[in-house]
């Protein structure tokens, strides 16, 4: 696979741009493979990519019933964040985080990962409490944030109305190497050294069922016929529950849907990213100009990727109080993602009752920050049987009641 | 955006007069229990792709709570019934099975 690079851009504007090859080679099922990874989006991709990077682990496919990229993680706000308060967390998230940083040369493939800092504002003085804590913990951790007064929030983002009356800002609790990053290129590059160490990515195949013998897997059932495997990665998200049924176990997962919406794009307004937990919303401005928003899951379990107007209504209607100037603003487009919600609101990454099957689920609303590190923890468990990172987020933590409760990490009404 | 008429009150409520309660028929187990019914109990729900048994509570109206059958992929309702119940009517029943052949939730089908 040709190199991305200022000379490839270079060569290529002078024959036309017509010396590009494909990002990932167009795949048949072969009939078996070490490794299967069921979801094509950044958490199985990554998956997929640290499995061959850090264990040589290459005979893998990734099969997806969509095409790639085309769930959560075409569906987020591209929020990159690792302010947890809990230690497992905040180890995964900071590790995911960290991994952000280099990602574009590690792929060789730009995924405009933008540090611009994220804050989420303070604007009860139950927040203010609990934020600082989190600050606390932070330090502890090697998380890099602070707590910062309304007139630093105000610096670092003029546009906000920090006096109330309903929602004055308080203070609010800054993540300087946070931000976002392009979210379609974070999989299109995973992709395309998937493929690079020769990895099968097969597209429109969906896994019917689940083959096992003996309480081990077998191989799956797909659209494209039968496939048989040693180790089955399930990384769907939304779906969890649906393939974990197919394999014969059962999650304590529900579907819920979120939704996000984009302005039309205007100036650059904009350069951090804010979540304002008390209105229910968070925003940052994209490259292109829009605004995006990110707003609250339905109350109710729901597989329809798509979001309801009175969740626009409240969330539109909440954070133009803290951003008076989005009220004269047309709304572009609106949808939404099947976001699988656990007890704690912290992810599952664990091994099941099924030998040979693990499980990477669970990410709820707040996925797409922890793909690299959420991949890096799966490769480890599939490729080892044990990962340092992964070991707290386990099924049995429902068993034995060792949550990480996360449940007011994302900001958002869940 | 959803519509259910409330069983107590006959109103056709909308979704935002509506507060979700979660699976319905859940059965409890507390003090006593096994691990493994106690874990079942408190985390473990159906999350079907397809017909769901729900609870609902007419937040802004009667409040009063009530369940639902309605499914969680195409958002249709197939008609509501009162709390006090441990198993879905059989009419409800009935109309999931003229419309969803080979329905299966729990141990009703």
């Amino acid at each position: 696979m040709k190199r991305y690079s200022a000379f490839a851009v270079a060569r290529e504007a002078l024959r036309d741009h017509t010396g590009w090859g494909r990002a990932w080679h167009k795949a048949q099922p072969k009939k078996r493979y070490d490794v299967i990874i069921v979801g094509a989006g950044g958490h199985g991709l990554a998956t997929a990519y640290y499995l061959g990077k850090n264990f040589g682990i290459t005979n893998v496919a990734i099969l997806e019933k969509g095409w790639l990229g085309g769930g959560n993680t075409g569906r987020n706000t591209t929020i990159i964040r690792s302010n947890y308060l809990q230690d497992p967390s905040a180890a995964i998230y900071e590790k995911a985080r960290g991994l952000y940083e280099t990602l574009s040369q590690d792929l060789n493939y730009n995924v405009m990962f933008s540090p611009r800092g994220v804050m989420m504002l303070a604007q009860t003085e139950h927040e203010v409490r609990g934020y600082q804590r989190t600050a606390h913990a932070n330090s502890l951790q090697g998380v890099e944030t602070e707590f910062i007064s309304p007139k630093q929030v105000k610096e670092l983002c003029p546009i906000m109305n920090i006096d109330g009356p309903r929602y004055p800002v308080l203070g609010a609790l800054w993540q300087p190497r946070g931000g976002t990053a392009r979210h379609d290129a974070v999989a299109w590059g995973y992709a395309r050294k998937c493929s690079e160490m020769g990895m099968d990515i097969l597209q429109k195949c969906e896994v019917t069922g689940v083959r096992t013998e003996g309480g081990k897997v077998q191989g799956v059932e797909t659209t494209l016929g039968p496939i048989d495997c040693d180790k089955l990665g399930l990384v769907v998200a939304g779906h969890s529950s649906v393939l974990a049924e197919q394999a014969g176990f059962r999650l304590p997962i529900e579907s819920l849907a979120l939704q996000a919406l984009v302005s039309e794009p205007i100036k650059p307004c904009m350069d951090v990213v804010v979540m304002a937990n008390t209105v229910h919303g968070y925003m940052s401005q994209s490259d292109k100009g829009e605004m995006v928003i990110g707003g609250g899951t339905d109350g109710f379990n729901n597989y329809t990727q798509r979001g309801s107007f009175h969740h626009i209504e409240e969330t539109v209607r909440a954070l133009i109080e803290t951003f008076p100037m989005l009220s004269r603003l047309k709304m572009l487009r609106q949808w939404g993602g099947i976001v699988d919600m656990t007890g704690d609101r912290s992810p599952i990454i664990s091994s099941t009752p099924v030998g040979g099957i693990f499980i990477n689920c669970g990410w709820g609303t707040g996925g797409f920050k922890a793909i690299p590190g959420s991949g890096w923890a799966m490769a480890e468990l599939m490729a080892k049987g044990h990962s340092p990172l992964a070991e707290d987020f386990g099924l049995n933590r429902f068993v034995e009641g060792r949550f990480i409760d996360e449940s007011v990490a994302a900001g958002v009404a869940h | 955006m959803l519509i259910f008429e409330c069983p107590y009150c006959g109103v056709m409520a909308e979704e935002t007069e509506l507060t979700a309660g979660g699976e319905a028929h859940v059965k409890r187990f507390g003090p006593g229990s096994s691990d493994e019914d106690f874990e079942t109990y408190l985390f473990h729900r159906e999350n079907p792709k397809g017909v769901h048994f729900e609870r609902w509570r007419h937040a802004n109206g009667c409040g009063k709570w009530f369940l639902a059958a309605r499914c969680t992929n195409t958002l249709e309702v197939f008609g509501t019934y009162p709390a006090q119940t441990t198993r879905p009517p059989e009419p409800i029943l009935e109309a999931i099975r003229a419309k969803r052949p080979g329905f299966q939730w729990r141990d009703l089908a």
